[in-house]
C-alpha cells in the first residue's frame, strides 16, 4: 500500500517509530483516562494504517479525497459533492535540510513541516489526496503555496479576506462558490440542496459533539486531560465524520458520569490553564505535555485545533443552495484568525473562555516566526493583565532543545497561580 | 532537637547548598562547581551536612528530584523568596546566572506577579561574560573591576556569544583598549537585562542576585541605566539555595 502511494518506506517506518514511542510516553502514561479514549488510541495507532486503507477503498469506489491545511476550507462543500476532506497535519519537523533549500530558515515550523512531509515522502494523506487545498492566510503560507505548487500537481489555492467588512464577506462567498465548482469538477458530482443540507448536518453534528466535550471540561476536578481533549481536536480533522461524532459523544456520556461522582484525572483545585494562539497539529504535543506534567491541567484551546476552529454551527434551515452557501459564509466568516485586522473578536473570545472554563491563567502559544499570532500576543497579554488574569507568552517551535527552559517557565507560571 | 532545612541550587556552572534553622537563619552555606556530573557533585556537597528536609532548585532540580526524592521549586520562586528576606521593600529582582537570566516582579505580598526569562541561548548571561573575559585574557573575577577602569566604552552590537567573540577579536586587532571593550561588553549585557526588567516593572528598588551580581561593573551600570536603586545581597550566588531552604521550612 505504501509503495503504491510513493512513500519512502524507510523514512516512513522511522517516523512511525518515533510517533509510537512519543504517543506511548505522552498519552498512554496518563492515569485514570476515560475508557472512551481507547477509540482515539486505536485511531492514532492506525493513523497510517486502517484509516489510509479506508480512504484508498473510498477512492476505489470512486470517491475523491481532498487534503486541506486550514479551518477555512469548508468540509460541507467537499462532503456534499461526495468527496472526503482530510486535514494535513504539519506538526513535526521532517526532511528539514531539503525544506530549507526551498523555504527561508526563518519560516514557521508549521509551514516547514508541511513541506517536510511532502519532500520526505512520509505522508500517506498528502499522497492519496486528489486535490490539495492551500489558502491565503498569513504571508508565509500564501507565498509558500507558490513553491508547493511546483512539488504537487493538484494544488488549489483559495483566497481569503483579511478584513471583516462587507467586501471581505463577499470575497469569502465568491471563493466558496469557486471552490464548489472546483470540487464538482473534481468529483463529477453536482451539489444538490439535499446533499448540501445533509453535509451541513453531518459537520454540525461533529462540531456540536466537540462543543459538548468542551463544556464538560468546565468541571472541577477535570475529567479529561488537556492532552486527550487536544487529541480529539486533532483527530477531528481526518477521521470519518459520523464515526468521530459518535465516539466523542460516547466519551461525553462517560465524562458526565465521572463528573457526577467527582472522578477527575487531576485532583480538584489543580491550576487550570487556557492555551491560546497558534494551532497545534498532530503530533505537536510538546507544550501541553510540559504543562500537564508540571502540575496544571489545560481546560481549553483557543486555537484552530480547538475552539477557534469548531466554534459556531451553520444554520441548516436553508432551502436553496445559495441560502445555504450564505449560511456557510456566515459561519466561517466568524473564525477569528490572526490574519484578520482588526481582530477584537479573538480578544473577547479569550476572555470569555477564561471565564467559561474557569481558567486561572492563559499561556499564549506562539510559533517562532509566526508574525500574526506573535504580534497579537502582546495586546492579548496586556488586555489580560488589565483584568488581573496571569498570562505567559511562549515562543517556540517543534524542536525539543528548549524543553528545559520551557519547563522552568511553565512551572514558575504555575507556582504563580497556586 | 532543632530542625534544619536545606536548599540546593543546581545551576549550570555552580551548585549552592544552604541550610537554615527553624528561625530561617542561615547556619551553613556551601558551594562547588557543577562540572559534568551534577549528581555526583551534589552528593559530595551533601556529605556530612545535617538536615531534616531539602528542596531543590536550578536547572538540575529534576535530576535531583529523581535521585533524592526531594520536592522542587523553580529558580524564579526560589530567588523571589530568598531576595525578599534581605530587601523586603524591593519588588523587582534580576537574577543572572551561568546560563540564564530572569527579571521577576513581585506583588506587595511577595508573590511572583510576572517574570521574563532569556530564550534558549546564553546571550547576556554569566557564560557570555566568561567567554568574553577569556577572549580578552582577563580572569572572570577581575573582569568587572578592569572594565570600570575604562574612560569610555566601545559599542558592541552582537549579543550572540559566538558573534560577539569575533567582534571583540576584530576590535583587538584594531588596537582598541581592552578595558574599553570590556566596558562595552558589560554595557551590552546591561542593555538586555534592563529591557527585561522594564518589561516586568517600571519603578522601585531592584535586588540583583546570581553569580553575575558579584561583578561591580554590572551593578553600577544597571543602577545608572535604570536610574533605580540596586541592592546586592551579601552572597548573591546563594540566594536561590537560600530561598529553596526557606520554602523547605515552610512545608
Amino acid at each position: 500500500m505504501w509503495t503504491e502511494l510513493g512513500l519512502d518506506l524507510e523514512a516512513h517506518d522511522a517516523l512511525l517509530g518515533v510517533l509510537g514511542q512519543a504517543y506511548g510516553d505522552i498519552f498512554l502514561s496518563q492515569k485514570n483516562r476515560p475508557d472512551g479514549m481507547g477509540y482515539f488510541d486505536f485511531v492514532m495507532s492506525e493513523v497510517h494504517g486502517l484509516r489510509i486503507r479506508e480512504l484508498l477503498d473510498e477512492k476505489e469506489a470512486g470517491r475523491k479525497i481532498i487534503g486541506s491545511y486550514c479551518v477555512f476550507v469548508p468540509e460541507e462543500i467537499a462532503l456534499a459533492a461526495n468527496a472526503t476532506l482530510v486535514g494535513l497535519c504539519s506538526g513535526a519537523d521532517f526532511a528539514m535540510e531539503d525544506v530549507e533549500r526551498i523555504l527561508p530558515r526563518n519560516t514557521c515550523a508549521l509551514i516547514k513541516s508541511s513541506f517536510g512531509f511532502k519532500l520526505g515522502k512520509v505522508c500517506p494523506y498528502l499522497e492519496s489526496a486528489d486535490m490539495i487545498v492551500g489558502e491565503n492566510t498569513c504571508d508565509g503560507k500564501k507565498k509558500a503555496y507558490e513553491s508547493l505548487g511546483h512539488l504537487v500537481e493538484n494544488l488549489y489555492v483559495m483566497d481569503l479576506p483579511q478584513v471583516k467588512s462587507a467586501n471581505g464577506k463577499a470575497l469569502l462567498k465568491s471563493e466558496f462558490q469557486r471552490f464548489k465548482t472546483a470540487v464538482e469538477q473534481l468529483t463529477g458530482v453536482s451539489i444538490t440542496v439535499e446533499s448540501l443540507q445533509q453535509a451541513i448536518k453531518t459537520v454540525n453534528a461533529k462540531r456540536a459533539a466537540m462543543h459538548r466535550l468542551s463544556s464538560l471540561r468546565k468541571s472541577d476536578p477535570v475529567t479529561i486531560s488537556g492532552l486527550d481533549a487536544l487529541l480529539a481536536n486533532q483527530v477531528f480533522f481526518y477521521d470519518n465524520p459520523a464515526r468521530f461524532t459518535e465516539s466523542v459523544n460516547k466519551i461525553c456520556d462517560e465524562l458526565e458520569k465521572r463528573i457526577a461522582v467527582n472522578d477527575g484525572v487531576f485532583p480538584a483545585r489543580t491550576p487550570r490553564i487556557l492555551i491560546s494562539g497558534c494551532p497545534q497539529a498532530v503530533p505537536n504535543w510538546k507544550l501541553p505535555w510540559i504543562i500537564e506534567t508540571s502540575g496544571a491541567v489545560i481546560v481549553g484551546e483557543e486555537s484552530c485545533v480547538g475552539e477557534r476552529g469548531t466554534r459556531n454551527l451553520t444554520d441548516d434551515s436553508g432551502t436553496t443552495i445559495d441560502t445555504m452557501l450564505d449560511a456557510l459564509v456566515d459561519r466561517y466568516f466568524q473564525v477569528d484568525c490572526a490574519i484578520f485586522t482588526p481582530n477584537h473578536e479573538r480578544l473577547d473570545h479569550i476572555q470569555e473562555m477564561v471565564t467559561d472554563y474557569r481558567a486561572d491563567g492563559v499561556i499564549h502559544y506562539g510559533l517562532q516566526f509566526c508574525q500574526p499570532y506573535l504580534m497579537e500576543s502582546m495586546p492579548v497579554e496586556k488586555a489580560l493583565e488589565q483584568k488581573d488574569i496571569p498570562c505567559l507568552r511562549i515562543e517556540t517551535d517543534y524542536s525539543m532543545e528548549d524543553v528545559g527552559q520551557l519547563k522552568t517557565r511553565v512551572e514558575a507560571f504555575i507556582e504563580q497561580l497556586r | 532537637m532543632h530542625k534544619r532545612f536545606a536548599g540546593i541550587d543546581i545551576g549550570s556552572r555552580t551548585i549552592e547548598l544552604v541550610v537554615v534553622n527553624e528561625e530561617g537563619k542561615i547556619v551553613e552555606s556551601l558551594q562547588s562547581d557543577t562540572n559534568f556530573d551534577p549528581m555526583a557533585e551534589a552528593k559530595k556537597l551533601l556529605a556530612g551536612v545535617q538536615y531534616d528536609c531539602i528542596m531543590a532548585t536550578g536547572y538540575g532540580r529534576t535530576l535531583f528530584e529523581l535521585a533524592f526524592e526531594s520536592p522542587t521549586v523553580t529558580e524564579i520562586k526560589a530567588h523571589a523568596t530568598g531576595a525578599r528576606v534581605f530587601f523586603p521593600q524591593a519588588l523587582t529582582i534580576l537574577d543572572i546566572g551561568g546560563q540564564d537570566s530572569k527579571a521577576i516582579a513581585l506583588a506587595e505580598n511577595g508573590r511572583v506577579k510576572k517574570f521574563e526569562m532569556n530564550d534558549r541561548c546564553a546571550a547576556g548571561t554569566g557564560k557570555f561574560l566568561e567567554v568574553m573575559a577569556r577572549t580578552l585574557g582577563c580572569a572572570i573575577e577581575a573582569f568587572g573591576k578592569e572594565a570600570l577602569l575604562a574612560e569610555q566604552d566601545v559599542h558592541i552590537s552582537s549579543m550572540c556569544t559566538v558573534f560577539a567573540e569575533s567582534e571583540v577579536t576584530s576590535l583587538i586587532a584594531k588596537g582598541t583598549n581592552p578595558r574599553e571593550i570590556a566596558l562595552g561588553l558589560h554595557a551590552s549585557v546591561i542593555r538586555r537585562a534592563a529591557g527585561m526588567i522594564n518589561r516586568v516593572s517600571s519603578e522601585g528598588d531592584i535586588v540583583f542576585t546570581g553569580g553575575v551580581a558579584k561583578n561591580p561593573c554590572m551593578t553600577s551600570l544597571l543602577a545608572k541605566r535604570l536610574g533605580r536603586r540596586v541592592f546586592i545581597p551579601e552572597d548573591p550566588q546563594c540566594i536561590g539555595a537560600f530561598g529553596a531552604a526557606l520554602l523547605a521550612r515552610e512545608r
